[in-house]
């Protein structure tokens, strides 16, 4: 067969097998103890639930997919809404988070690859801030800004600023001298150079900070809203936790895995648009 | 006594650079004095390290002499401008950009006040005159080395500069591609009159284009030696070009010098000028290797300032 030379069908073939093998050992191996005896008394009286609590089964979780896809966006209060609901709500912070940042980090980041002496009076700072862990931000914005919600957004934000910012200053450092030669013999000025000139040169380099931000963003905020609570995908997690629904645990980190891998094509869906071949 | 005054004249440039850690500056070269006519095609003839590419850099404004002047239009050159065109080695094509969009970025700084139908009719006017029509809409890197080189140099005339300097420019090229941008760029020179400075290694390039050759010495110190004729007359064709009576007098004359001369011109000894200092060469020596005529411009000081003054002196 001609199709089977193809290596994206043959790739694909081998993913869906490793899949149902995967599936198939978490299914077998992970029955319910078999019920030959009769229930003890205890087992009776507390309406024959299972001896031992287990990690559901992909059949189960499979079935909370179906049930909770087909409705995503109900909201019966706060400790009850669809996952679509609680990913809007986690997507919200990232996104309002990471266009602040981008707005600071991408000018800023102009002025330090084209200014050698800022560029030498600022990395101190940045390379004091950037290891910081963003969660240990949270009790000090808690403390300044008073609110969880803005408190997680700026979380967001610090976080997803570092990458953008240090791949903004690389790449535009790094643009070719002959590209900057070509605008000085064409007396471009500063700003014409800059949207001209700097800006689709380096614009794969910051495209690509851009993109390991928004993983890093996406990383941040299920850890942000498990501390702050309320909403969010990060709260649904926790919440289910506490309820000891795992069902719903690992069907709400699947879509947690499914989002983040949607927002890094996004990204590198706009870098292909403004990559160029030398 | 013909006064002569020069379209370019660069006067007693040095480019030094500092000593690395007290050993003594480096300079790459000196005294460097030379001129260009407009509308003369000039070519410059080195070997490598003896500063062709800075005086190219210098004469574009990207780059500064240690010491000495360029006056174009007898202003000074104090830093790049659109009155100077570059066409550089490797093409320096924005590589972001249609072959079309490189060009009328190039248009419309020179021409803000253009509308774009001006900016675009001006563009593709010099598209077609280097025979890319069709291909205007794609990206150099879907372009082939001569191809990108011929958008190089539309880019380069369609600003329409008053000098068009040319760093080898054909330096990456194949001989057959070579030899027909060769031929395209002798045509347009032809029809525009276009000044022009280029920077090469062939030898037989740049009698094919040249109206006059400086030969360097070799660096460090180095400098232009002299100034070769080439009155081969035009319209100048590859095949024809050869069987010039004079094209091999004047090749061997030059390689004679790369061999040879350029290095002995370097040993201080043998090159020790008696300095005169009330006339002294202000332009290297100007040789016609078919005649045999060398003639240099004297600069002496008169009354009311100094005096440019053409004498054979015929030292060969």
């Amino acid at each position: 067969m001609d199709i089977f030379q193809n290596l994206n069908v043959r790739a694909a073939l081998l993913s869906v097998l490793i899949l149902v093998l995967f599936l198939t050992i978490w299914e077998q191996g992970n029955k319910a103890p078999d019920v030959d005896k009769p229930m003890t008394e205890y087992e009776r009286l507390m309406g024959g639930s299972e001896p031992q609590a287990r990690v559901p089964n992909p059949s189960e979780i499979g079935a909370l997919a179906v049930e909770e896809l087909s409705n995503p966006f109900y909201d019966k209060g706060p400790n009850d809404k669809g996952i679509g609901l609680q990913l809007l709500y986690s997507l919200k912070r990232v996104l309002l988070g990471y266009l602040l940042a981008a707005l600071v980090a991408i000018p800023v980041g102009f002025l330090i690859g084209m200014s050698p002496l800022m560029y030498k009076a600022l990395d101190p700072f940045i390379q004091v801030l950037k290891p910081i862990s963003p969660l240990a931000w949270m009790p000090l914005a808690l403390f300044i800004l008073k609110d969880s919600e803005v408190s997680s957004v700026f979380v967001i934000f610090i976080c997803s600023i570092w990458p953008m910012l240090i791949n903004t200053a690389f790449g535009v450092s790094a643009v070719k001298k002959d590209y900057l030669n070509v605008a000085r013999t064409h007396e471009l000025g500063p700003l014409r150079t800059a949207f001209l000139v700097v800006l689709p040169a380096a614009a794969p380099t910051i495209l690509t900070g851009m993109r390991i931000s928004i993983g890093i963003a996406w990383l941040v905020i299920v850890a942000a809203e498990m501390l702050v609570g309320g909403t969010g995908i990060g709260y649904y997690v926790w919440n289910e936790w506490n309820n000891l629904d795992l069902t719903s645990v690992v069907f709400s980190i699947l879509m947690i895995g499914v989002v983040g891998m949607l927002l890094d094509l996004m990204l590198a869906k706009a870098t292909r648009l403004v990559q160029y071949v030398e | 006594m013909n006064r002569k005054k020069y379209f370019l004249d660069a006067q007693g440039l040095v480019k030094q650079f500092p000593a690395p850690k007290g050993g003594q500056p480096l300079t790459v070269f000196e005294n460097l004095n030379f001129g260009i006519n407009k509308g003369e095609f000039v070519c410059i003839i080195g070997h490598s390290g003896c500063g062709k590419s800075t005086i190219m850099n210098i004469l574009a404004g990207l780059d500064q002499a240690s010491g000495g002047v360029v006056l174009m239009d007898n202003r000074e050159v104090a830093g790049p401008s659109l009155d100077r065109g570059v066409v550089f080695q490797n093409y320096s094509l924005l590589p972001w950009m249609s072959c079309l969009k490189n060009i009328t970025f190039a248009v419309k700084s020179r021409w803000p006040q253009w509308s774009s139908e001006q900016v675009y009719e001006h563009s593709m006017k010099y598209i077609e005159m280097v025979g890319l029509k069709g291909a205007e809409l794609r990206k150099p890197s879907q372009l082939s080395g001569g191809m990108r080189q011929r958008v190089s140099i539309a880019r380069a005339f369609a600003i329409e500069p008053k000098l068009l300097l040319l760093d080898e420019p054909f330096g990456a090229l194949d001989a057959l591609t070579r030899g027909m941008i060769q031929e395209e760029l002798i045509k347009i020179c032809e029809q525009t009159g276009q000044t022009v400075f280029m920077i090469t290694h062939d030898v037989d390039e740049a009698i094919l284009l040249a109206d006059r050759i400086f030969l360097m010495s070799n660096g460090p110190n180095a400098t232009i030696a002299e100034s070769v004729v080439i009155d081969i007359p035009r319209h100048r064709d590859r095949e024809q070009i050869i069987h010039h009576p004079n094209y091999y007098t004047i090749r061997n004359h030059l390689v004679d010098f790369l061999v040879k001369r350029s290095k002995e011109l370097n040993d201080p000894e043998v090159a020790a000028v008696p300095h005169d200092d009330n006339a002294r060469p202000a332009y290297p020596p100007e040789v016609n290797p078919a005649t045999g005529q060398v003639s240099q411009l004297i600069e002496t000081e008169t009354t009311e300032g100094s005096e440019l003054s053409r004498q054979v002196v015929n030292m060969q």
